[in-house]
């Protein structure tokens, strides 16, 4: 019994989310992406498959794009962890902008994970070719299946994206 | 074929509808602000999980819950023999109890609830408690659950009554028209084969679950994202005695539903737990908690039919045997509806459709896009390409020649249904977008397929439209939006019907405490039904300004009319809002108008009443093959709705895109399978695929065929469906053109197709 309870001890991490410090208490085993929405209220990032393979609960961990159920949140000490809440501080980005325009949200639930994917795609590889898209957003599923209009939004901010850079 | 949204302030006053307006709530969707169910917080919150075990039928000796029980922060430990009163609830059958009692029924039916301060802790209790149980031959397919010796996966006192009660079928249903007998002579060719469709999951990519607490001292408040917040009212009501005004439902957004969340499953338990522990009680899903709460049916069609010389169809045979699952759910209908349809949009002389609805220890089966046409459509069209093949015509021609024309009946006998639509305009623009007539480069093929499903046959929505004294406006509809956007079609018929920008229009939805009834969120209906009874409120609205303008300015008000945004003075028009301005006066206040659309069934009718519309679409797919391996590669998707109107393009395009997309997911990779125990082994994402970016089409086109003849606002039709609905038969044609030989078991997976290649090589090999 005692190693069951055990499990659930508390332990405490600091880490930064959207730019301001989060101090969580977390059992050993708690997921990044349960911290973020249970225990520090970014409830943005969503959970569909809990095992990598839906990309809906994508964020950032110190710039580089990961699923955040994949990440313990005892790994997170010290990290700097980017949700969907913080791609649009000063209202919608660009990039969300575009995917309201192209009809790209239809149940919406994948889509702030799309978003984060998105964001990451464009950061590095601003010139991405539909197929370079298609390949980089994979890890992404979309069950209302907008894959064809996500593309033509990440399309339109990129073309925006370079001609303003 | 794309389209740009938008926003509402770019839209000319009066001209909302037909314009790609952006999507109601889509600003939430895009930054994480839309909340779904488990985003919701309420205080005091106690959390639920389940006790299941590894088997789809076994019987339940005994629970041992102390080790549970010695844990910190347990609220409750709930089992069947803690409920001996409780009642089974469904829709078509009361079948399905609140936990297994006695036996367990399918892989992962909850044997114990366990209520806890914390997920985790419920979740350790849940794990802690020991199920003894005997396994007991289930029945996991249609061969076991049908022989005679099989196994009942219902004690007939479940359905008491019931002539078929002593076996697994659950319903049956019968159509023909014609004499087989007397026009099979006449047949040049006869075909005859057997095809399977899978069990396929919904999964939607929000899992799903349910918050149930204490309402008004005895009732209860139950948060679930349910399409039918109006039934779940009624079902829990009942099952738990009380009156609808103490069972409030709140039903926060689907995130995706498409026929998934359409039943209760949890609620009643939930409501219940709720109400036993004077609790908020919360309950979400996992990914794969969510494979065990819904599925497609499979289903096994022997289809036997013939064709004159020229093509023509003269007589189709179908035994359709749908494997449906532990519980009914909704399934008889599927039976019925899509077998009803199951000779397809033809002109066939002579028909006979003899289907089942066959139980089975496997997940219950629940409405999913299509509604049963799509598992025999599958057959139905793979036997026209096989005619066609025999006869040396292509899959065009043969439809060509067997589509009806508007107003033919295509379902003959005592209640014909005929054509509402120019079908073979949607027919000829898919064969068009696919380029036909074209050259083929080698291991390429081309399918074109055609699929049809009634809408709905009945059917009460009722709105409330408030005009404010500023000219903004509040529209109530029952109506659950997933996604496919209705909030927005509210808006734009409000905004054209009254005069209002649509930057000053609110939708509320999804409460049963605040919004008028609505009898259903399915079947593709809502554009239809309750835009119209939004149209209608409108209208309501129209009349009560005209009338208090006539008194305040002091005219006769037969010398006064009504238009969309006007009214009609013989000085001149007026804007309503304007109008509504100076007929309210100092006092100001508001007008209320109220919209009841409703479709009465027609009895003795097989469906219970003539569907409102047809979903059809027409759909051409070109496939390259990949000799060595079998893969697929697609190269072109061309799907063509007749929608009537598209009241929102962009909408629409993205409606059928998805459509057309999710039923690549059954045609080529989709399945669920079980092991010999019935329990699932391709539970949860890592081992159940799904469509994603790389499996659409090279090109993907859609179009639609607008005639404005459908029986919704403006003439519009509803569309969600139609362009899932034949894509099987197309890939399969398209694949069968590519290999050489047709394969009539889906999904057509690289493995099946490399086998029928090489049993191809080897039959050719042996001449």
């Amino acid at each position: 019994m005692n190693d069951h309870l055990s499990q659930l001890e508390p332990i405490d991490v600091t880490l930064q989310v959207n730019g301001t410090p989060v101090d969580v208490s977390v059992p050993a085993h708690r997921t990044l992406l349960d911290a973020l929405r249970d225990d520090a209220g970014f409830k943005g990032s969503k959970k569909c498959c809990a095992d990598g393979e839906c990309g809906a609960c994508s964020v950032f961990l110190d710039g580089t794009l990961v699923n955040s159920c994949l990440v313990l949140a005892v790994e997170t000490e010290g990290s700097d962890v980017t949700t969907i809440e913080g791609l649009s501080v000063d209202g919608l980005s660009d990039l969300q902008q575009e995917f309201l325009k192209a009809g790209a949200v239809q149940c919406g639930v994948c889509i702030p994970g799309q978003v984060v994917a998105a964001e990451d795609l464009l950061r590095t590889n601003p010139h991405a070719t539909a197929t370079e898209i298609r390949d980089a957003m994979s890890g992404n599923l979309c069950r209302c299946a907008g894959y064809e209009r996500i593309v033509a939004a990440i399309q339109a901010a990129a073309e925006t994206r370079v001609t303003i850079s | 074929m794309s389209g740009h949204g938008k926003p509402d302030d770019q839209i000319t006053l009066g001209s909302a509808v037909g314009e790609s307006v952006l999507r109601y709530g889509g600003a939430d969707r895009v930054s994480g602000a839309q909340q779904y169910l488990s985003d919701l917080e309420f205080p005091d919150t106690a959390h639920v999980a389940f006790t299941t075990i590894e088997s789809g039928c076994a019987q339940i000796n005994s629970i041992d819950t102390s080790a549970a029980e010695q844990l910190p922060g347990i609220v409750a430990i709930v089992s069947a023999d803690d409920l001996p009163n409780a009642k089974r609830f469904g829709i078509s059958h009361q079948d399905r109890p609140l936990l297994a009692t006695d036996t367990v029924n399918f892989h992962g039916e909850p044997v114990v609830a366990v209520v806890a301060e914390s997920t985790e802790i419920a979740r350790l209790a849940a794990d802690l408690i020991e199920v003894d149980f005997t396994p007991l031959p289930g029945v996991y397919d249609l061969d076991s659950a049908l022989a005679d010796d099989a196994r009942l996966v219902q004690e007939p006192d479940v359905r008491p009554g019931d002539p078929l009660n002593h076996s697994n079928v659950l319903e049956t249903a019968e159509y023909a028209w014609g004499d087989v007998a007397a026009d099979e002579p006449s047949a040049h060719v006869i075909v005859e084969d057997t095809y399977n469709f899978p069990m396929v999951n919904h999964f939607t990519i929000e899992p799903g679950g349910v918050i149930a607490r204490p309402y008004e001292e005895t009732g209860v408040e139950v948060h679930s994202p349910i399409q039918h917040p109006f039934l779940l009212q009624r079902i829990l009501a009942s099952i738990h005695d009380l009156p609808l005004n103490k069972v409030r439902v709140v039903a926060p957004d689907p995130g995706g539903g498409f026929g998934g969340k359409q039943t209760p499953r949890y609620e009643p338990l939930m409501a219940h737990l709720a109400m036993r522990t004077q609790r908020t009680c919360r309950l979400v899903l996992s990914l794969e908690e969510n494979f065990q709460l819904m599925r497609r049916s499979g289903c096994r069609i022997h289809a036997r039919t013939g064709f004159a010389a020229d093509g023509s169809i003269v007589f189709h045979q179908m035994d359709v045997d749908f494997h449906i699952g532990a519980y009914a759910d909704v399934a008889p209908r599927i039976m019925a509806k899509g077998s009803y349809v199951g000779a397809g949009p033809y002109r066939i002389p002579s028909v006979t459709v003899d289907a089942r609805a066959v139980l089975t220890n496997t997940t219950p089966s629940c409405a999913f896009r299509g509604f049963g046409a799509p598992q025999v459509g599958w057959a139905t069209e793979s036997q026209i390409d096989a005619g066609a093949r025999a006869l040396g015509m292509d899959g065009l021609e043969i439809r060509r020649k067997n589509l009806v024309d508007a107003g033919e009946a295509f379902i003959r006998g005592d209640h014909e249904a005929t054509a509402d639509g120019h079908w073979h305009e949607s027919l000829e623009k898919a064969a068009e977008l696919l380029e036909w007539d074209t050259p083929k480069p080698p291991n390429r093929g081309r399918g074109i397929a055609v699929g049809i499903k009634p809408g709905a046959t009945s059917g009460l929505s009722q709105s409330l439209v408030r005009l404010l004294y500023d000219g903004s406006a509040i529209v109530y509809a029952g109506t659950s939006d997933m996604g496919q956007g209705a909030r927005t079609l509210w808006k734009q018929i409000l905004s054209d019907e009254l005069g209002v920008a649509l930057e000053q229009i609110t939708i509320i939805s999804g409460d049963t405490e605040s919004v008028p009834f609505d009898l259903q969120t399915s079947a593709s209906r809502s554009t239809v039904f309750m835009g119209g009874a939004v149209l209608m409120a409108c209208e309501d609205i129209r009349r009560r300004v005209l009338e208090l303008y006539a008194e305040v300015t002091d005219v006769d008000p037969d010398t006064l009319d009504h238009r969309p945004g006007t009214i009609m003075t013989p000085a001149g028009t007026v804007p309503l809002v304007e109008a509504a301005q100076t007929a309210l006066g100092k006092l100001r206040g508001e007008f209320v108008g109220q919209g009841t659309n409703r479709l009465r069934g027609k009895s003795g009718h097989p469906l219970g009443g003539d569907a409102a519309f047809y979903e059809f679409n027409a759909t051409a797919i070109e496939v390259e093959v990949d000799p060595d391996t079998g893969e697929v590669l697609l190269v072109r998707h061309a799907t063509v709705g007749d929608v009537g109107k598209e009241l929102n393009p962009i909408q629409v395009r993205s409606q059928d895109e998805g459509a057309a997309i999710m039923g690549l997911g059954h045609s080529l990779m989709e399945q669920v399978m079980l092991d010999d125990n019935g329990c699932i082994r391709n539970l949860g994402a890592l081992d159940y695929r799904i469509p994603t970016y790389n499996d659409v089409a090279v090109d993907m086109l859609s179009a639609s065929i607008e005639n404005e003849d459908g029986p919704g606002p403006y003439g519009c039709k509803g569309i969600s469906e139609g362009a899932l609905l034949c894509t099987a038969g197309a890939v399969g044609a398209a694949v069968a053109d590519a290999i050489g030989v047709p394969i009539r078991d889906l999904p057509l997976t690289a493995e099946r197709i490399w086998k029928a290649m090489q049993a191809r090589d080897s039959a050719t090999a042996d001449n």
